[in-house]
Formats: structure tokens, sequence, C-alpha cells
């Protein structure tokens, strides 16, 4: 099923001195079922909230999302553990009906024995991991990844990256890619959109082969 | 140093000073050579005559159970009531002058008017203690609702957690240090209020009993059951609330 964004207006609410301001206006966009589409553009522009906004996060705003399919699995930008509650049950919380699958996911994000451990005891590429697992888990049929290998050593990435890109040829998940890079896009997406402006709209939106030709 | 080593030396600090007070009490009170200022020796003979062959056991039962029925309702209406003005700001625009009021309104007028308006019996003196402690808890567990992560309940609706496991394992772990505070601050304050609340209308209970001494002068007594009204909240707090705070707190660094 197709999922349509329609966002005819959102207000960014004034913070830390700052004013309010027209984050979207009129920004449209269709993901087919199963399409991995990049976000790419400049920080600060609204990649996030528009993830936040498909998610359902945040319903301030004028417009519509249609066609999202449960269960959502969604890496934050930070990792949001639950810092009260250790690497396993944080996985458990997301999969009530399967605990017994938590432990396999640790095994395999390489974090096996590290079940009791609680997230201040993780370094922050570990944490993001257990939150990396917790989202694919889930097996979502919207996959939402916020810069999703960001503080992550060149070989966790390309780990981290390579269970991503299976599990979603696996399980063909619609999936929104925030990232900042060619690679990261390169393992993953079909598609590369990118946004630019104030209000964000957008400037491109491509096949990621001609999209990665132009750059 | 390690953590174990400060705390069993703050300990051992805490157990002196209670001893070096009780021997300068002690002194004082051998050179004062008075009745109404009996050292801890007398206090001590006191209690123990009072346990076995008084009614003290029998009192103190009484207060304690007026203590933690009152503490059991202020606590759970506080909370309830601090989270809601916590996370309704048009609910605690509404409430937040009486809320104001009521944690200046003097006890003892609270007592007298639900003594007047209820009548000198058990419900009025739940409702006396309940609401001189209510505002308390509000207050703080609104500042707990107040300070409340966004972020966490965020994971609670994408991950759909569903409405008590978000109250069990997101929201009350982040109350679970207003709650405990506010706990802690109300035993203090609701047994000093139940003494009261016993002193001015009840026949029974440590209030009832110290008022009786008090007209005999007879203070070892009168310091006998606040002596033995003091060792069950040191009790309380070894056996419940310091559990509970390193149950709460384990979790960080």
């Amino acid at each position: 099923m197709t999922i349509r964004i329609m966002i005819a207006r959102k207000i960014h609410p004034a913070q830390g001195g700052a004013p309010p301001r027209v984050l979207f206006d009129n920004l449209a966009l269709e993901l087919a079922d199963g399409e991995v589409c990049a976000i790419v553009g400049p920080s600060g522009i609204g990649k996030s909230s528009l993830l936040q906004i498909v998610a359902g996060l945040d319903a301030d705003f004028e417009g519509s999302v249609t066609g999202l399919r449960q269960p959502v699995g969604y890496l934050f930008q930070t990792p949001r553990l639950l810092p009260w509650r250790t690497a396993r049950r944080n996985l458990e919380l997301a999969l009530p009906d399967q605990p017994a699958k938590a432990g396999e996911w640790l095994r395999q994000i390489g974090l096996a024995g590290s079940e009791d451990v609680y997230p201040h005891q993780l370094s922050l590429g570990m944490a993001r991991r257990v939150a990396l697992a917790r989202a694919l888990a889930v097996e979502p049929k919207l996959l939402l990844l916020d810069e999703p290998f960001a503080s992550l050593d060149d070989d966790t990435s390309r780990e981290m990256q390579n269970l991503v890109a299976s599990h979603v040829r696996r399980l063909r998940p619609t999936t929104l890619l925030v990232t900042h890079h060619w690679h990261e896009a390169a393992a993953l997406a079909h598609r590369v959109i990118t946004l630019g402006g104030s209000p964000a709209r957008i400037v491109e939106d491509r096949p990621f082969h001609e999209a990665r030709a132009a750059e | 140093m390690r953590g174990a080593e400060v705390e069993g030396r703050g300990a051992w600090q805490g157990i002196a000073s209670v001893l070096l007070f009780l021997c300068l009490w002690q002194i004082g009170a051998g050179w004062a050579g008075s009745r109404l200022f009996p050292g801890p020796l007398a206090v001590l003979q006191s209690l123990v005559r009072e346990a076995v062959d008084g009614p003290l056991l029998h009192h103190l039962g009484i207060t304690l159970a007026r203590v933690g029925i009152s503490f059991g309702i202020a606590m759970v209406a506080g909370t309830a009531l601090g989270v809601a003005l916590g996370r309704l700001g048009w609910l605690d625009r509404w409430l937040n002058p009486w809320l104001v009021i009521l944690l200046n309104v003097p006890a003892l007028v609270i007592i007298i008017l639900t003594y007047v308006w209820l009548g000198l019996v058990e419900t009025a003196l739940l409702v006396a203690v309940a609401l001189n402690k209510i505002p308390n808890v509000a207050v703080t567990l609104r500042e707990g609702a107040r300070a409340l992560d966004r972020d966490y309940t965020d994971v609670a609706q994408v991950y759909r957690f569903g409405a008590w496991t978000t109250l069990r394992e997101v929201i009350a772990p982040q109350l679970a240090p207003y709650a405990l505070a506010a706990a802690r601050n109300g035993l203090a304050l609701v047994w000093k209020i139940v003494l009261v609340v016993e002193l001015l209308g009840r026949s029974n209970g440590v209030g009832f009993q110290l008022q009786s001494y008090f007209q005999l002068f007879d203070v070892p007594r009168v310091m006998a059951y606040a002596a033995a009204f003091v060792l069950c909240v040191l009790l309380i707090e070894a056996v419940l609330f310091a559990p509970l705070e390193r149950r709460s707190g384990r979790w960080r660094r």
C-alpha cells in the first residue's frame, strides 16, 4: 500500500529564543510499498521532523499521512533506550509476544553477554546497535532510520549496514532513511530525495543511480 | 574509595553523633537534677515500663494505623492530582491557586474545621490529615510529571507498549524519585499531624496519651512515647524507604 504524505503547513515552534518558522509548506511525497527512500539535505532543514510526522509522533501540522501500516520500527537520532531497563528488557518491551527473540537479536548485533547491562554501561555505538535491533526485531512494515550508522566505527557501521540491508531485502518494509552519507544510501536506497530551501521543499527526487551519477 | 566504604563510614559517623548527643544529654540531665528534664536512661526506663506493663503498644498501634491509612490516602490522591496537574495545563491553571491556598492554611485550622464539620469521629481525623498532606504530595509529583521525558513516551508510542506497560515501564520509573521524596517528607509530616489531631479530638492514640501525661507533667513518659514513635519511623525508613531507594536507583551511574 502506498504511503502518501501531504504536509500543507508545518510550523516549527519558537525554541531557545529563536522565533517560530515555517518548516514545510506544501510538501508532498509518496512511498511505494517496499520502497527504500533516502532523505538528504542540510542539517536543520526538517529531515528528522519529517520522520516524526510520518511516525505519528507529531500531529501538530496541517495535512495528512495515509497508508501507514503497523508495526513501525524507528531508529531515532539518539538511541532512546529506557535507561532504567536492561538491554534485553529494552528489546523485550518492543516484542511482548516473542520475548525470547531479544536474546537472539543481542547475539546478532554482537552484544551476547550484555543482556543484563543497563544503557549507561554501554558505549554510544553499542546503545545504537541495541536501538537498531529494536527497530528491526519488530519486523516493521514501515522502517524509519534517522542517521542509523552515526557514531559507529567503520567495521561496525559496515556490519550494521549489512544487517539492515539483508533485513530490508528479506521483509521489504517501506523505509525512510535520513542520512548524510552516499555510501549508506548506496547500501540501501532505491530512491534519493533531496530537501532544500526554507520552508523545506523537495528539490530533487531521483532513483538512486541517477542521483549518484549527478552528484 | 569504594561507595560501600564511604556509606559504611557515613553510618558510623551518624551513630557516633547520636551516642555523643545521648552522653551530653545524660550529663546535662544529671547536672540539672530536675524531674522535668530526665536523662535518656530515665526515658528508656519509662519506655520499657510503658511497653511491658503500660498501654504504649496499644496506643502506638492505633496511631500507626491512623498514620498508615491517612498517609496512603494522601499519597494516592496527591499523586493522582499532581500527575494530572503536571500533564494538563488547563487543570493546573484552574487548581494552582487552590493548591497554594491549601499549602498555606495552618494545619490546625484544617483540623479544627474538619472536627467542627464532620464531628469528633475517625473519618474526620483521616480527612484532616490527608487534606494537610495532599497539597505537598501534589506539588512534588506535579514537578515529576512536568519533567517526564517525551523521548521515552515517543518510544512507547512507536512500539505500541499500551497504556499499562507505558505506565509501569516508562512513566513510573521517572516519577519514582519524586514519589519517594514525597513519601519521606509525607511520613514525617503525617505522623506529626496525626498526633495533633489525636490530641485535639480523640480518646486514644499517642497524641491523646501525650496530652494526658502533659497534664500530669510526666515528662519521662512524654519523651518515652515520642521516642517510641521516632524508633518506628526509623524502622520504616530502614526496612521500606532505603531499600526502595536502592531498588529504584540501581540503574543510575
